[in-house]
């Protein structure tokens, strides 16, 4: 084990400079010490001014997604060790603008994810005095998969379309719309459905798969799409159907 | 989309990067997918060697005969090997990746994966068997 | 005017599998143990009686069209990315289809005009 590790930080003071560059810092070498642990040892220690987002450090949250060695990886799940003998890069998530350092503007996200109307909407709202909604194991399961996104964005990193064309809706909000798509307790599949039909979006994506891959709480946001493809390729010929409902 | 263009004199620069044409070589993942992406190609060429022998074979035995002879010639022989190659990429991609879109339940439980692929690398064999009877029987 | 898409990945998706399951076979052996003589190629009399079957041209006719499709569909889409030519768009999508459309239309002719 060696006594440290060095770390190459993107940084970039945009009231200094017009490119980023990379900074390096030594930083000691714990076992149990992941890229979070040594971004905050450079900040309290080493370098005051390293700007950087994080929050709960057990990878529920969403915030610490950085390039890692050219990966999309939550900093606070990536362990030291996996990187020796280093240097470890660390650079902010690829493909969205970076304000400073290691932060980057997720305001696109945020936009898009709206678009699909994230929630359940039914046309008549359950009253209270019904008591509540009722979901059994193998209904839960349907959507279960798909509800375990953190909102990370890694999935963004990884997506070549994503970053060729950033009017592409994305895989995490895909995966999230079908999260409510297929939710027994919603009646809006019809509606996400045409809106993920517009132009940029599922059907610019081109299964590259990459975002699954990435993804650290196992969404499958590539599944997700792959299946609207489906739902939505056999709702285009319902009109062929004398009784389709189109 | 973010703001872009208007800056008060204290709003920060933000740096976006553009993405390099060689962004597929990055990794293994982008190099798979490029590669996969490519069989088309090479399905294309297939489609196009089938209407060629149909063609061949209507317009009677001299056309068909040379049909035949060009099979023979190494560029033909090299091309169509490679081009077994991308197929057999094409079609063991394919059967992996139609489960993720092809969501089946049965008693409410989801058929797994290794099943749908299964099914097709079955059907596949069945009916590469039954071509190649018709073909080699008349 | 309902967006095509859904009804162009349809297409790419039953010629892809179209593709799977049969090219390899008909590639095998038209392509390599039929030239390179490993097996005796059926005769021409053969060939000429099976393909005047009406199941066998409907057959020729799906296994040549929609493989075309599929590589229109793909191979648009790879354009785009890999070369990120997004700025001729329309243009490469006109094309491909188009070639598939014309490989399309020989296949057909050929298939309905067998003697």
């Amino acid at each position: 084990m060696p006594p440290s590790v060095t770390l190459a930080v993107t940084r970039y003071r945009p009231e200094q400079e017009s490119e980023p560059s990379l900074q390096t810092y030594e930083v000691p070498f714990r076992k149990d010490w992941v890229v979070l642990d040594a971004l905050n040892y450079i900040k309290d220690n080493l370098d005051g001014s390293l700007s950087f987002r994080w929050s709960c450090r057990m990878g529920v949250c969403g915030s610490c997604g950085m390039m890692v060695n050219g990966s999309p990886k939550l900093t606070c799940a990536a362990f030291l060790s996996d990187f020796l003998p280093g240097p470890v890069r660390v650079e902010p998530l690829q493909h969205f603008p970076v304000i400073r350092d290691l932060v980057g503007d997720i305001t696109d996200f945020m936009q898009k994810l709206k678009r699909v109307k994230p929630w359940i909407i039914r046309e008549q709202e359950k009253p209270l005095v019904e008591g509540e909604y009722l979901q059994t194991p193998d209904q839960l399961e349907m959507y279960k998969q798909f509800s375990m996104c953190i909102n990370c964005m890694l999935c963004y990193s990884a997506c070549p379309v994503y970053g060729l064309e950033q009017s592409f809706i994305g895989p995490a909000v895909i995966a999230l719309a079908q999260r409510y798509n297929l939710d027994s307790r919603d009646e809006a599949a019809r509606e996400r459905l045409e809106i993920l039909s517009e132009h940029d979006g599922m059907w610019q994506c081109t299964f590259v798969g990459e975002c699954s891959k990435v993804c650290p709480k196992n969404v499958d946001p590539a599944g997700a799409i792959q299946q609207l493809k489906l739902v939505g390729a056999v709702d285009w010929f319902k009109f062929l159907l004398p009784w389709g409902t189109r | 989309m973010s703001p872009g263009t208007q800056y008060t004199p204290y709003h920060p620069k933000w740096y976006r990067s553009r993405m390099s044409v060689w962004w597929w070589l990055q990794n293994r993942s982008y190099v798979y997918f490029v590669l996969r992406e490519l069989t088309s190609v090479f399905v294309g060429l297939c489609a196009l060697l089938l209407l060629w022998h149909l063609r061949a074979l209507v317009q009677g035995p001299e056309a068909h005969a040379h049909f035949l002879a060009q099979m023979r010639r190494p560029f033909f022989v090299a091309l169509n090997g490679v081009g077994l190659l991308f197929i057999l990429f094409h079609t063991i991609t394919w059967f992996n990746l139609t489960p993720k879109a092809m969501v089946v339940r049965l008693g409410g439980k989801r058929v797994p994966d290794w099943t749908i692929a299964g099914l097709h690398y079955i059907a596949w064999v069945l009916l590469s068997v039954a071509v190649a009877v018709v073909l080699l029987r008349g | 005017m309902r967006p095509i898409t859904p009804f162009l990945w349809t297409l790419f998706g039953a010629g892809g599998t179209i593709a799977a399951l049969l090219f390899p076979v008909h590639l095998v052996l038209s392509g390599l143990v039929f030239p390179l003589g490993a097996l005796e190629a059926p005769s021409y009399d053969v060939l000429y009686a099976l393909v005047r079957h009406p199941v066998t041209r409907l057959y020729l006719l799906v296994v040549i069209t929609l493989p075309l499709f599929h590589w229109a569909h793909r191979f648009r889409y790879t354009l785009y990315d890999v070369l990120q030519l997004k700025h001729l768009y329309r243009l490469i999508a006109v094309l491909c289809y188009s070639a598939a459309l014309l490989g399309s239309a020989v296949a057909a002719y050929t298939v309905w005009r067998i003697p």
